[in-house]
């Protein structure tokens, strides 16, 4: 049984972690492995594990374990490596705000109001889902309105189930591994609603969660009127056009009690505000350099915090970076200043890091503007590799190694991913 | 989905899961037995698309209620994948069971579950409150 050590608060730590996800306990683990001898991970939820701990179903860890594992598996995996290396973890307490002179104001069920100072700091405070109020759909404000990840708390740790019949907005995977994990449970689930003209989600989760359940997925259509008094009655959908006016001639009116939103995740970046970090205005998340430290000495950042990502198995792998960064800052180890600038070109909205060094291997993540198939990423003109594929949904990971900038003396270089013939060359 | 065709032939649709390129595979039967895959853009696809057809099997994951725990669920698994067509009654026993806290990680929580030969364990630890 895992029963991590209790936190007897101390009033300076090396390094303390905001957030006990997979992105707060794969840092603490990095902060450990570089020098850092007092590490503290603290975390809201009455346990470590972040979003893992709700997220039941299997496709976790391939890259990362070399196996497939459920979402708890795999937080119960991190939470083993942090209790091997002596992390302590403090749950059910709330970082209310962090200073620039990385002094931490903490309020906890065990310790009331504290007060603690670190040596770095790493921001790991993940997402939040984009609420009903992001995009606007008119009507009452009845009960039976919420998110899918919402929902999936409520159903996989509560125990609970949030109505009978049930609408699903967005085709994004929560939304989809929701639909199947509500008829399992034996709600009704009219069909999935998506404005765009494409699914969001994974084909795996096309295939097993919808068309398994026979649960229709209507494109290019959306929600356009809640109803309802107490709790929702009906909801209003229509088809939307090219330009995703919905038609109202075509409005059609569905009773059910339970509208699920599931329309993407932003970072959640509430104490990189009051901390005055410069945020990149396409992720939202803190700029960071090739260690992950954000604009202010001494506060990394690492996760859904700093981009969302699909795949869990590279948050651990960019978290431990960050968390490795973090021990080093701690203990006095100057970090080498990033000297070439990764520039999005054609077909790339952000590389995170945006900055490296030529001195390393890198990992660098971006994601894609649009599907391309096959096509070729190209790094200036330094460097070239051919890809099957990319898509929106998928990121996409880069190593680049030293020899690649071999010759390369630092300034920018642009990364592209453009179309490429069939059978031609890279 | 399925269609029959005038000459007895019978073609199944499926859609490729094993990247985002989702190729819509078809797989046409006569008599009974598979003579053609198409749609698939590499290996994967028709390796994908004959098991669908012949033997679609699934992992199943839920949860049981648990009596004095952290969380009153527990997340489950079957240790290894189950027919299609058995994943519903699999839920449904497993909503039948009541447990007490702590259960530890890989615990079987139902062995041979409706005699699919998988069992199902727990997915987790969970403490006592
Ligand atoms: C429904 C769903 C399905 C997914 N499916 C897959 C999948 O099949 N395969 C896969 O690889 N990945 C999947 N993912 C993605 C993966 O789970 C996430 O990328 C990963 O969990 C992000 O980790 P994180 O640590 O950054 O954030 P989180 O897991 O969200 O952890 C952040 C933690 O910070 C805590 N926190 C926030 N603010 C504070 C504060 N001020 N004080 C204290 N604590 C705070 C929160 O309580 C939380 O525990 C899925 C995600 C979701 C939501
Ligand atoms: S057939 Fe190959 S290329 Fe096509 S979706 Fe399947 S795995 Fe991808």
């Amino acid at each position: 049984m895992i029963t991590p050590k209790p936190a007897h608060l101390q009033p300076r730590y090396d390094v303390v972690v905001v957030g006990g996800g997979p992105a707060g306990l794969a840092a603490a683990v990095g902060a450990r492995e570089s020098g850092a001898e007092r590490v503290l991970v603290i975390d809201r939820e009455p346990e470590a594990g972040g979003i893992l701990q709700q997220c039941i179903h299997p496709g976790f860890g391939l890259h990362h374990f070399g196996e497939e594992l459920t979402g708890p598996e795999y937080a119960q995996r991190a939470i083993e490596q942090t209790i091997e290396r002596d992390v302590d973890v403090l749950s059910s307490a709330y970082v209310l705000d962090v200073a620039a002179d990385r002094r931490l104001k903490v309020t906890s069920r065990d310790h009331g109001i504290a007060i603690l100072d670190a040596g770095a700091v790493v921001l790991a405070m993940g997402a939040r889902e984009r609420t009903r109020a992001a995009i606007r759909i008119p009507g009452e404000r009845p009960a039976g309105v919420m998110t899918a990840g919402f929902a999936q708390k409520l159903v996989n740790l509560g125990g609970l189930l949030p109505g009978r019949r049930a609408v699903i907005l967005g085709s994004g995977d929560i939304g989809l591994i929701m639909a199947r994990r509500l008829v399992l449970e034996g709600v009704e689930v009219e069909g999935v609603y998506e404005l765009m003209p494409h699914a969001n989600g994974l084909n795996r989760n096309i295939v097993q969660c919808l068309h398994d359940y026979d649960i229709p997925l209507h494109l290019s259509t959306t929600v356009v009127h809640i109803d309802g008094r107490e709790r929702v009655e009906r909801v209003t959908v229509a088809p939307v056009d090219d330009s995703f006016r919905p038609n109202m001639a075509q409005a059609r009116d569905i009773p059910c009690d339970t509208l699920l939103v599931s329309i993407g995740l932003i970072p959640d970046n509430e104490l990189a505000h009051r901390l005055g970090l410069r945020l990149d205005p396409v992720t939202t998340g803190p700029v960071v350099t090739s260690t992950m430290e954000t604009t202010r000495d001494g506060v990394f950042a690492c996760g859904n915090v700093v981009h969302i990502h699909d795949l869990v198995d590279y948050v651990s792998e960019e978290s431990t970076l960050a968390g490795r960064g973090a021990g080093a800052y701690a203990t006095g180890t100057p970090s080498v200043p990033d000297n070439v600038r990764l520039t999005p070109g054609e077909n790339v909205r952000y590389c995170v890091p945006p900055t490296i060094t030529t001195d390393r291997e890198h990992t660098v993540y971006m994601r894609v503007t649009k599907p391309m198939a096959p096509c070729t990423l190209h790094l200036g003109d330094v460097y070239k590799r051919p890809l099957r594929y990319v898509f929106p949904g998928e990121m996409v990971t880069l190593k680049v190694r030293p020899r690649f900038l071999e010759g390369f003396h630092g300034g920018s270089l642009p990364v592209s991913i453009v179309p490429r013939e069939e059978g031609g060359s890279a | 989905m399925s269609e029959v065709h005038r000459d007895d032939t019978h073609v199944s649709h499926y859609l490729c899961i094993g990247c985002p390129l989702g190729c819509r595979l078809e797989v046409e039967e006569e008599d009974g037995e598979i003579v053609e895959i198409r749609g698939q853009s590499c290996k994967r696809g028709e390796v994908f698309a004959r098991q669908e057809h012949t033997d679609p099997r699934r992992v199943v994951t839920t949860t049981v209620a648990v009596d004095g725990g952290r969380w009153p669920r527990l997340p489950v698994k079957t240790a290894g994948d189950v027919p299609k067509g058995a994943v519903v009654d699999v839920c449904r026993l497993l909503h039948g069971l009541r447990l007490e806290a702590p259960v530890a990680i890989g615990q079987l929580i139902a062995a041979d579950a409706l005699g699919t030969g998988v069992d199902v364990v727990a997915s987790r630890d969970l403490p006592r409150k």
